[in-house]
């Protein structure tokens, strides 16, 4: 296996071209325990590091762009950003420990193709593009089109994520990411929800959107509780057409994390919980960011 | 701490002085098994076998022998047929559980090993090496071990300890059996009687440093072992009877050990590495993965267990009925026979029935883990004593009060107790502010006690005072929690000379007296009495020395605060100093050695309180308030003391809520790695907070009883009861994860 | 095939070493500088015992390919000590019996550096939080929870 680190991503990409086992990496957080697992190594391994888009976060005003590279921990760390967009910065601040957190990037969450990533639906709920560099030059796409399967992508085998791009947060809007593990850390979600609320000037629902992670072979949207929310206040009703739709969505396993049944039933929960502090965090914010 | 006889005026003993090994382990410095480099040395690797249970048809070694860098390839038939040779069926075990010979019998079970110049080399050369297996059916779990027509493991066993013996082989190793009165009485004179069933998967040690071991072997067949073990000297004995060679042809040096917790009391590499070293004429080392440690090392059993008993209203207990089986793994030896006797050991019972079966399955060999058996009998046991508190409206510590086993009990196993501490442990817990703290939603309160012998065993020590009055102590116990610590107080106490000026040390096979495993919470107890007998023989020498120099009796001379003083005063005190200084001219260097098996083992107990609460509507336990009290004897070193109280408390917080093995159906282990195998982090725990009581252990000098292990035997029921208390909810199979306790709420509800 | 040349500077000094590209930082620091104070308990970033700082960031050298450090600069266990004087951390793990068997000690001290220099006053929480990739099986982390707690302390009063 060889390491190379290009600094531009045009040369990534041209890299990826003439060698058809390279692996791109960020954080390898996924990448090294892979490979301890048996997983053949690549031939070429790319690190995106030393590519400055690819670790930078910026607002240009209309939106933030995010490098896919980025650990965790600069955007965690960045008040604005957390301010912003408080359930993914806590869900990015949920993987891992503080020494992943210096490592593990949302490309990197994403692009493993892990139902149970944590940052995916706080990306997803939020409205997150993908901007895909490729020989060609560079596509964008929601992040909710990137993961095909357990492990899979759309990608492809000579493109990489450069960034990702999330518009402003509107007035009156808060998201919310919360996962159910056994322990309090270091663990992976058994259940996952992202929720993303904005409300209407007279405090009833306007938009919503809810992810689920870990419940199917991606992160789900639930268009049903989405379309039982808006319209309508967290009464108990809707929070508990919330909680059906969302324990409806799933399409789970059975394996060593959790059965089917634990996790339909605490996916509607957890939605519920998501959804009503998204609630409580856009009447906090009235006005505009 | 709970002081219940006064400290008799210790200068050093009981207090809490940094540790003579800690500079080295806070810089790095200290050398830990994996930390050696030899000139030369080669890197090994083992290859495992990925089938529960087959036959080895073949194993070619041609391929891996051709690779680059490589050394030497190692399979079973390097090593001699000890079932040929007429050897122990014990030593045949371990000698097969090192590396298979026939069949394999667990997933990870060792088929071969590489060694090669660098790392890569030797995983490279592990993955070529080709092994033919036929793949013949398993069991994975005492159920499926003790059906009818289970497939066997080892076709030729009959079950041990029944009479008359079966005539048919089948996965039953042994049968244990303890009875005391009749139980239909007992049961005929109780007023309630709760009966439950109990379930426990096998849990892992979880030492935080994998197995490692460095061989580096001559061509006179003599070889040097570096590792990190519990015990050198038993490291030496296996090692010599695996290799088929004279235990004095290896030299073990203990390395410094990462964490052993039983599971580093038998061996798995060192002799591999040292046959490997041999055929290679180089160093060896050999340092298992983190996926080799669980799939292959450790753990302890699942069990099943049925519990029964019977209570009067007013709290005594009138019959007990326990049944219980033990995985042992892929051989004979779960430690059933300890379950057995410790089951309701806490307890004064007129009527019982203990019968315990060691059940052999396709999962690594256990091996011992902290009080080994004891806590999943405890979690069956003090379950069904909270249940019936609670039919009965009594406090769970004044039914506890009620039974509780004192000096002159009949043990459940056996002896009659000496003075032991565990009402005092009882009544500590009912003392402290915890008891009553008051409780929020969801939130519940447990108690759950337990019981462990703690061990005794031969140690030897040897007492060296230098050139300027300063002293060496040398034992050969592996110091796996600050025992040189409690060897250099216990020495400064006798000697009456200042700790710092006490320098403590573990020495190799070569250096020191034969030494048992640093286990059954011992080494405070059995190897630190060996240390008082030799600094007291080194006392008798100073004194004649004194004597000598004064022209007078021996009884002239006593030995007070570390000076030779004249009973009367008629010679100025002779220090540590000046004796040391003159020594050349009394009779040369003064060195002593002492060496015993011990027999004043003194029993231990622990009564823990745990709050937990519960989230009803995902099953999430958290604990949130914790509380254990546990009879040390003497805390001879109070700080490591509680660092063993809450060591054990938390890997049976662990035990109870989140570990496990999980196999899938074809026997492979499908969580070998810290993210699935869910040891506690430090955010999932509040402090632990400790109440030592100290009933001095009336056969050691000092009073010590070990402290090492019986603080994981309450936690589990601690854990549970304090769920049932939160929710009403009793939970009966480990580790009550949120899975199991939504479900047993979501029954509850319906 | 070729090995690669590192250029690093390691708890001060500049140090080089010859690395394939596939070894782990970690396995480079034990095997090829010598240092083998960061442990390795599972080589898959689930333990810390293998914590370093690499250019002020802790972080598992388990995860990290050796020839990623190329121009950085790496702190160690052994680099805590100021000429052969302790870090309170140490000293306060000495002194609290914050070790028992003492391998996972060297990740907790450059973990508990790494919290301690983003936050001076840390909360019970926050430690036991920033500390939970760092396993220990033998202290039940009390003891280590009140010594980073007593360093922080004596680092504030200082
Ligand atoms: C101890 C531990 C705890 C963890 N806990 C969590 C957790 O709580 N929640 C969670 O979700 N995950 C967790 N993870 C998994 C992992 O840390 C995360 O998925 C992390 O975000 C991966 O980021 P990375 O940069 O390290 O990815 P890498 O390992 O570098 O890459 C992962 C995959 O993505 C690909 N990739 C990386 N970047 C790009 C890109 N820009 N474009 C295209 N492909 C790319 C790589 O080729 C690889 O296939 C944990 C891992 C460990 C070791
Ligand atoms: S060895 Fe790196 S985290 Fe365990
Ligand atoms: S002291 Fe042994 S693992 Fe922490």
């Amino acid at each position: 296996m060889k390491y190379v680190a290009p600094s531009s991503v045009e040369e990534a990409t041209s890299l990826l071209s003439s060698s058809p086992s390279a692996q791109v990496f960020a954080g390898a957080t996924d990448v090294v325990p892979q490979m301890r697992a048996g997983r053949p190594a690549p031939e070429v391994l790319v690190d995106l590091k030393k590519i400055e888009e690819l670790v930078a976060v910026a607002n240009d005003g209309d939106k933030w762009t995010v490098g896919a590279a980025t650990p965790t921990a600069n955007l965690t760390e960045d008040p604005a950003f957390s301010e912003e967009f408080p359930g993914l910065a806590e869900a990015a601040g949920l993987i891992g420990s503080d020494q992943i957190q210096n490592r593990s990037s949302l490309g990197g969450n994403l692009c493993n193709g892990s139902p149970a990533a944590d940052s995916v639906p706080a990306m997803v709920v939020n409205g997150a593009r993908a901007v895909v560099a490729g020989p060609n030059g560079t596509r964008v796409l929601d992040v909710a089109e990137v993961v095909t399967g357990p492990g899979q992508t759309s990608l492809a085998a000579d493109e990489f994520i450069v960034e990702f791009e999330i518009d402003r947060i509107p007035a009156r809007t808060g998201d919310a990411y919360l996962r159910m593990i056994p322990r309090t850390e270091m663990d992976i979600a058994v259940v996952g929800a992202g929720a993303r609320i904005t409300l209407a000037e007279d405090g009833s629902i306007e938009h919503a959107a809810l992810a689920l992670a870990a419940v199917a072979p991606t992160v789900v949207r639930v268009p049903d509780a989405e379309a039982a929310l808006v319209g309508n206040t967290a009464d108990d009703e809707t929070l508990s057409a919330v909680a059906d739709a969302a324990s409806e969505a799933c399409d789970p396993i059975d394996d060593k994390r959790g059965t089917v049944a634990y996790r339909k039933q605490v996916a509607g929960v957890l939605a519920k919980r998501a959804v009503l502090i998204a609630i409580e965090r856009a009447q906090q914010r009235n006005g505009t960011n | 701490m709970a002081i219940t006889e006064e400290n008799p005026g210790y200068k050093w003993v009981g207090t809490r002085p940094i540790r003579p090994d800690g500079l080295e382990k806070v810089t790095g410095k200290a050398q830990f098994g994996a930390d050696l480099m030899l000139p030369g040395m080669l890197f090994g690797k083992v290859v495992r076998s990925p089938h529960a249970h087959a036959r080895i048809i073949s194993i070619d070694t041609t391929a891996a022998e051709a690779m680059v860098g490589v050394k030497a390839v190692i399979t079973g038939s390097d090593f001699p047929d000890l079932a040929a040779n007429g050897a122990h069926p014990s030593e045949i075990d371990v000698a097969n559980n090192t590396i298979a010979r026939e069949k394999v019998l667990y997933e990870g079970h060792v088929v071969a090993a590489v060694a090669a110049t660098t790392r890569e080399q030797a995983e490279a050369a592990a993955k070529a090496v080709e092994v033919t297996y036929e793949i013949l059916p398993h069991v994975l779990t005492v159920d499926e071990a003790m059906a009818d027509d289970a497939p066997l493991l080892h076709e030729g066993m009959i079950t041990k300890g029944v009479d008359p013996a079966p005539e048919e082989a089948s996965n039953v190793a042994s049968k244990i059996l303890h009875e005391r009165g009749d139980l239909d009485q007992g049961f005929g004179e109780a007023d309630v009687v709760v009966e439950r069933e109990f379930t426990t998967k096998p849990v892992h040690q979880g030492y935080i440093e994998p197995h490692a071991a460095v061989a580096d072997a001559n061509s006179d067949g003599r070889a040097h072992i570096w590792c990190s073990s519990q015990g050198h000297f038993q490291m030496r004995a296996y090692s010599a009877s695996v290799l088929g060679i004279s235990p004095g042809m290896l030299k073990v040096t203990a390395a410094e050990i990462g964490g052993g917790f039983g599971g580093k009391t038998v061996i798995y590499l060192e002799p591999l590495a040292v046959r490997l070293s041999q055929r290679a004429g180089r160093p060896v080392k050999l340092v298992m993965d983190r996926d080799e440690v669980f799939r292959a090392t450790g753990p302890t059993s699942g069990t099943r267990i049925k519990v029964k008993m019977g209570v009067a209203k007013d709290g005594k207990i009138t019959a007990a009925e326990v049944w219980m089986a033990y995985e042992a793994g892929a051989y004979a030896g779960s430690p059933v026979g300890a379950a057995g006797m410790t089951a309701i050991a806490c307890y004064d019972i007129p009527n019982f029935v203990v019968e315990g079966y060691d059940v052999v399955c396709n999962k690594p060999r256990v091996a011992a883990y902290r009080a080994p058996g004891a806590p999943m009998a405890a979690f069956a046991v003090e379950s069904v004593l909270d249940e019936l508190a609670r039919d009965i409206g009594m406090d769970p510590i004044d039914i506890r009060l009620a039974n509780a086993a004192v000096e002159g009990t009949q043990a459940s196993y056996g002896p009659k107790f000496p003075r032991i501490g565990f009402v005092e442990t009882l009544e500590a817990i009912k003392d402290h502010p915890n008891y009553t703290a008051d409780l929020g939603p969801n939130q519940g309160r447990g108690i759950a006690a337990g019981f462990w012998f703690n061990a005794g065993m031969m140690s030897s020590a040897t007492v060296h005072i230098n050139e300027n009055g300063t002293a060496t102590v040398v034992t050969g116990s592996p110091d796996i929690g600050g025992s040189r610590q409690s060897m250099a107080l216990m020495a400064a106490e006798e000697l009456g000379i200042p700790y710092e000026s006490i320098k403590a040390v573990v020495a190799d096979t070569e250096t020191v007296g034969f030494n048992d495993v640093t286990g059954g919470s011992r080494v405070t107890l059995a190897t630190g009495a060996a240390v008082v007998d030799a600094c007291r023989l080194i006392i008798e020498d100073l004194r004649a020395r004194a004597a000598k120099t004064w022209d007078v009796e021996l009884d002239q001379v006593e030995w007070v605060d570390g000076q030779a003083q004249h009973v009367e005063g008629a010679q100025p005190p002779l220090s540590m100093k000046d004796l040391a200084a003159k020594s050349g001219r009394t009779g040369g260097p003064i060195s002593a050695n002492a060496s015993l098996n011990s027999r004043g083992v003194g029993a231990g107990f622990s009564t823990q309180l745990c709050d937990v609460e519960v989230d009803p509507e995902t099953g999430v336990t958290r604990v949130v308030r914790y509380l254990t009290a546990q009879d040390a004897g003497r805390a001879i070193s109070p700080d490591y003391v509680e660092g063993q109280m809450q060591g054990g408390v938390v890997q049976g917080i662990g035990w109870a809520l989140s570990e496990e093995y999980i196999h899938d159906s074809d026997g492979v282990m499908e969580n070998p790695g810290f993210l699935d195998y869910r040891i506690p982090v430090a955010s999932d725990l509040p402090m632990i907070d400790c109440a030592i009581v100290e009933v001095p252990n009336p056969a050691h000098p000092y009073g010590v009883r070990g402290v090492g292990e019986v603080g994981i035997v309450p936690p589990m029921a601690a854990v549970g009861n304090a769920i049932n208390d939160a929710l009403d909810v009793r939970m009966t199979d480990l580790p009550m994860s949120p899975v199991k306790v939504l479900e047993a709420l979501n029954e509850q509800r319906d | 095939m070729a090995r690669t040349h590192v250029t690093t500077v390691v708890n001060g000094d500049e140090t080089e070493f010859l690395t394939d590209d596939s070894t782990s930082l970690l396995n480079a620091l034990r095997d090829e500088v010598g240092l083998t104070g960061a442990k390795e308990g599972c080589g898959t970033g689930d333990c810390g015992a293998c914590s370093v700082m690499v250019d002020d960031k802790v972080t598992c050298a388990c995860l990290v390919f050796a020839p990623e450090v190329d121009g950085s600069t790496i702190l160690t266990v052994e680099g805590l000590a100021d000429s052969g004087e302790l870090h309170p951390l140490q000293q306060c793990f000495l002194e609290g019996a914050a070790l028992q068997c003492g391998i996972c000690t060297p990740g907790f001290l450059i973990s508990a550096k790494a919290l301690l220099d983003k936050n001076p006053d840390p909360t019970e929480t926050e430690i036991r939080y920033a500390l939970a990739g760092n396993l220990c099986r033998c202290t039940g982390y009390d003891k280590i929870i009140r010594a980073v707690q007593e360093a922080a302390r004596e680092m504030r009063d200082q």
